[in-house]
């Protein structure tokens, strides 16, 4: 489980790796939401594009953060999800609260 | 319908069990030669029923996890969570989308959502105080050989 977080004109992409599952979403939940917190970006782009694997833990990590984020003033995109993990993003209705690319 | 092949093991309630569940059971499933997408939706269903069982089930509490995977003929996968933790007061309830006990640690509540949508079959048996026991089948796609 990997991540990199970096922050440009008040944009920020998170490029996350490996496997979301409830073992590795705790990490990630604490090292997002440091980041949210101090630098309050207008706009949260995760990439997906690396990511192996994701189970309902990682639905529970987005909307977590995207609700982080709304109270911050900003918002959430997903960036290049597989079609696997986009088959459980449909699933839970995410798409109607956060934009997936 | 005949058993073709069978794996049981046990493991304690630790969260970094998820990933060596799914391993095991990408393991045994390449004999099948499932396709990505069937692996990938018996992955996730394995994950989402052995963390609820860590989650739920123990509550943070030291218990076992024991697991059943299956080949059966037919082509058929059959998978058995079984967990001797606090157990379901309403099953029906808990199977509800959305519905989750512990939306402070973020469950999304879609578990047994996805459980059903990724397999063919789903059960689910508990009892307060004893545990809980999640049964679920997928047929794979036939195979030409």
């Amino acid at each position: 489980m990997g991540i990199d977080i970096r922050s440009e004109n008040g944009a920020a992409i998170a490029v996350l790796s490996g496997e979301i599952d409830h073992h590795s979403a705790k990490k990630l939940r604490t090292e997002l939401d440091r980041f949210i917190i101090t630098m309050q970006p207008e706009l949260m782009a995760m990439d997906f594009g690396s990511i192996t694997f994701m189970d309902s833990s990682g639905v529970g990590l987005i909307m977590g953060r995207s609700k982080l984020l709304r109270e911050c003033g900003g918002r959430l995109e997903i960036h290049n999800p597989q079609p696997y993990i986009r088959r459980v993003l449909k699933l839970s209705g995410l798409e109607r609260i956060v934009r997936i690319k | 319908m005949e058993v073709i092949n069978e794996i049981r093991f046990s493991m304690p309630s630790l969260s970094v069990n998820e990933a060596a569940a799914r391993a095991v059971v990408s393991a045994f499933m390449t004999q099948a030669d499932p396709t990505v997408e069937e692996l990938s939706d018996v992955r996730t269903a394995v994950s989402e029923a052995v963390t609820n069982a860590i989650v739920h089930g123990y509550r943070g509490t030291k218990g076992k996890v024991e697991m059943t995977v299956r080949l059966l003929s037919g082509r058929e996968i059959y998978i058995r969570v079984k967990d001797c933790g606090c157990g379901i007061e309403d099953v029906e309830q808990a199977m509800e989308p959305l519905y989750t006990t512990a939306p402070e640690e973020e469950r999304s509540g879609l578990g047994f959502s996805v459980m059903s949508s990724f397999m063919d079959r789903l059960s689910v048996r508990s009892k307060v105080g004893k545990g809980t026991t999640v049964t679920m089948r997928k047929r794979l796609a036939p195979h030409d050989d």
